[in-house]
């Protein structure tokens, strides 16, 4: 069964790792749906978070072939873990003059913030899970969506025993 | 990095300061480099200064593919890691055809090649290229030196990946100025790879289930592959085989890991294996895969292959497991460990019954030719250099039907007396490859049976073998064709025969014009008595067999059919 996976990978802070990755799913025909690097608390380590889609025998070859690289240290399949998982977008909105309170209620309810205004949009920063992020997409749709970035998913398991947010 | 003159040690001893180049030098004599292949150039002109001097036997190719397929054979046939050095830009390049290879085939090879100075890189500079980018796909790893206090530990470090594991190319890439600048020598610092881990021991309960599985097994076929040679398990092969008492096929990597000349040999089996090899893997209800990885063309349609069998896996490479099929038992590690450790679990069984079916096969579907023709049969020219070699040279090929009548008709007898190329199928490995083997058995027998067309490719290279005085025996199967190619056209394409045919030269002549021996032969009743003079002979030899122009190799199983639905059986039929 087809599935998202989010795969995290521990690599070694090296040039080149980026590209070797990349270049392994684009060479063995997997699918990234987002990937995203970043420093760890080690220097010497940058953590990449990949989601992708695939059933598992697939996901299970893309989590073995990441390992196979020399300079990726640990590999992690997420799926069916207790993980925290996060994405960031920032999305510029038309603000039609009539509909200005009722967009920044949405906003309001979403936990969005706005960062810029302008005398037709707004742009506004909202975190949190990926269906959150799709569902103010999609409630913003009626006033016009102008331009959407996103970080892609950045996800880690759970250690406390109780769910904090 | 500093050419000023360097501060007390710790201990008071002066650190010692050399260029990089010699670090470079110094490290491959410390890994035990006595002989690398490769192409000068400006950007690694230092390192050659510095290898003048040091005890390292260099061979100059007339192409750098042809020094990595020479690297390549040399790891192949010593056991050792193979060494080619290029210099960056179109070197570089020139290397990627050889990589590939190796990498496909998992041959250990350290690569060196050149770079521009680091200031340079991403300026266009003369001769540059993104040569790590190049090759990523192509090597088991990669990588630029940007701090010659690194080079040591990574030349070390690219030994130790390439001859572990599932062991593969490895390349380095050195600007120029890192083998100029001047370095404290480097005391032996440990290799540090967080990310890179050998798994050796299989998992004892992993081997247990696969013995009980071994031991309930009425129709077992034991598949093995270039692995079990990787791993020097061809001892452990026979001893499973025989204590357990299964019949083994090959892959054609794996060929020379069982000794042919067994009865419990089915030989190889896949797209031109023989039919009782094919059948057997049908018929059988366990299949016990070892170092071989199920490649489509070994495996024919995969929903259809091996539908009876339960499949053991053992293999060093984790991703290799459940890859191409759904493995039952798998056991990762060692081949060599985990064979011996099985082989205490097994017990005989006799299998009657199982052995008389692969005896009907074998009876009824032999490898055959027709031997009755005016013409010469290419398989004929095979038999006859087995039998005048004893079965005993080594064997290397190009890519085509020759290299398939090589492998069906030359009966092998030992790891290692195989070179060809499996994976990547790479025409034009022949020729360099033989040297790359007769430099790694000086005083043996090798011998290159090549197609023409494969032969064109890299036949500069006769020029090498003559330079540095190497006996290779080249016997081309000359049918004035690619002939793999119009074998294809002629079963899918109604016989059009499209551009597979060219215009070849002399190779006698040729062969003479390079200083080497060259014999043509075109009646059949000249090819004994060739032969017997090429064996003779202690300069290169090259015999041009005008053969049998559309002779096919069969059984074959066509792209997408299942391993039992086999052509030309009935071609056998007629012969019998
Ligand atoms: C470098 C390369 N190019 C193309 C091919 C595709 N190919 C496979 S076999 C073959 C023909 C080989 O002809 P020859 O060497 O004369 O051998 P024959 O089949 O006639 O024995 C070709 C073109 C290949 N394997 N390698
Ligand atoms: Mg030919």
């Amino acid at each position: 069964m087809e599935q998202k996976h989010i795969i995290s990978a521990l690599v070694q802070n090296q040039p080149g790792v980026l590209a070797h990755v990349a270049g392994m799913f684009a060479a063995r025909a997997f699918n990234i749906d987002s990937l995203t690097v970043g420093r760890t608390e080690d220097p010497s380590l940058s953590r990449m978070t990949i989601v992708v889609v695939g059933d598992d025998r697939v996901v299970e070859q893309v989590r073995k072939q990441l390992a196979k690289i020399i300079s990726v240290v640990k590999v992690q399949d997420f799926a069916g873990k207790d993980v925290v998982a996060r994405d960031l977008m920032l999305i510029s909105v038309a603000t039609p003059p009539e509909k200005r309170s009722e967009i920044l209620a949405l906003i309001e309810m979403f936990k969005g913030k706005v960062v810029d205004i302008g005398p037709k949009f707004v742009m506004v920063e909202v975190a949190g899970p990926e269906s959150k992020i799709e569902a103010f997409i999609d409630a913003c749709r009626s006033y016009g969506v102008k331009n959407v970035v996103r970080t892609g998913t950045v996800a880690m398991n759970r250690h406390g025993k109780k769910q904090v947010d | 990095m500093s050419t000023d003159s360097p501060s007390q040690g710790a201990s008071g001893t002066k650190p010692t300061y050399k260029p990089g180049s010699q670090i470079i030098v110094d490290t491959l004599i410390e890994q035990g480099v006595d002989t690398m292949f490769g192409y000068l150039g400006g950007v690694v002109l230092p390192f050659f200064d510095k290898l003048y001097d040091a005890p390292i036997r260099f061979i100059n190719p007339r192409h750098e593919q042809g020094g990595t397929h020479m690297a390549d054979a040399y790891a192949r046939a010593s056991g050792k890691v193979g060494v080619v050095v290029a210099t960056s830009g179109p070197g570089a390049t020139n290397l990627v055809t050889g990589l590939a290879t190796a990498m496909m085939d998992s041959i250990p090879i350290v690569a060196l090649t050149g770079q521009v100075r680091t200031e340079l890189i991403g300026n266009d500079a003369f001769q540059e290229a993104d040569t790590t980018g190049i090759t990523r796909p192509v090597t088991k790893h990669n990588v630029i030196v940007k701090d010659p206090n690194d080079l040591a530990r990574t030349i070390r470090e690219a030994f130790y990946i390439a001859s572990t594991g599932r062991p593969g190319p490895v390349l380095v890439d050195l600007p120029v100025d890192m083998q100029v600048a001047q370095v404290e020598a480097a005391k032996p610092e440990k290799i540090k790879l967080p990310g890179y881990g050998v798994r050796t021991h299989g998992h004892s309960r992993q081997i247990s289930t696969a013995a009980g599985a071994i031991n309930e097994s009425e129709r077992p076929v034991l598949y093995v592959g270039g692995g079990v040679i990787i791993a020097n398990a061809s001892d452990e092969v026979r001893q499973l085989a025989a204590k357990a008492h299964l019949p083994v096929t090959m892959t054609l990597l794996g060929l020379g890991s069982y000794d042919q000349r067994r009865a419990e040999s089915l030989d190889m089996l896949g797209m031109h294996g023989t039919a009782y090899a094919n059948y057997a893997v049908q018929e059988c209800d366990l299949l016990i895969a070892v170092g071989a990885r199920f490649e489509d063309r070994v495996t024919g349609k995969l929903k259809t292959f091996a539908p009876r069998a339960k499949i053991i896996h053992i293999d060093i490479d984790p991703a290799s497991i459940s890859k191409n099929v759904r493995v039952d038992i798998p056991v990762v590690g060692d081949a060599k460990m985990i064979l011996s450790e099985l082989a205490k679990e097994v017990e005989y069984r006799q299998r009657a019954e199982w052995f008389a079916k692969i005896a009907e096969w074998k009876a009824k579907y032999p490898l055959r030719y027709d031997t009755g023709t005016e013409t010469i049969k290419p398989q004929y020219v095979i038999e006859e250099v087995h039998r005048q070699t004893e079965g005993d040279a080594t064997i290397v090929t190009g890519v085509g039907q020759h290299q398939m009548w090589t492998a069906q008709f030359y009966k092998f007898n030992r790891a290692r007396q195989f070179i060809s190329s499996g994976g990547l199928g790479t025409m034009g490995f022949g020729l360099p490859a033989a040297i790359g083997a007769q430099i790694a058995l000086p005083g043996q027998l090798v011998v290159d049976i090549d197609g023409d067309s494969s032969f064109n490719m890299t036949l500069g290279e006769l020029a090498t073998a003559v330079q540095y005085e190497l006996p290779v025996k080249v016997c081309i199967m000359n049918n004035g064709y690619m002939g793999m190619v119009r074998q294809w056209q002629e079963l899918f394409y109604g016989k059009r025969y499209s551009c597979s045919s060219l215009k070849n030269p002399d190779y006698a002549t040729v062969a003479r014009a390079f200083g080497a021996v060259g014999i043509t032969v075109d009646k059949k009743k000249d090819v004994a008595g060739a032969i017997e003079k090429m064996l003779a002979e202690t300069k290169p030899c090259v015999v041009d067999f005008r053969i049998d122009r559309e002779e096919n190799v069969w059984p074959m199983v066509a792209a997408g059919k299942s391993l039992d639905e086999m052509d030309g059986l009935d071609i056998f039929e007629s012969m019998a």
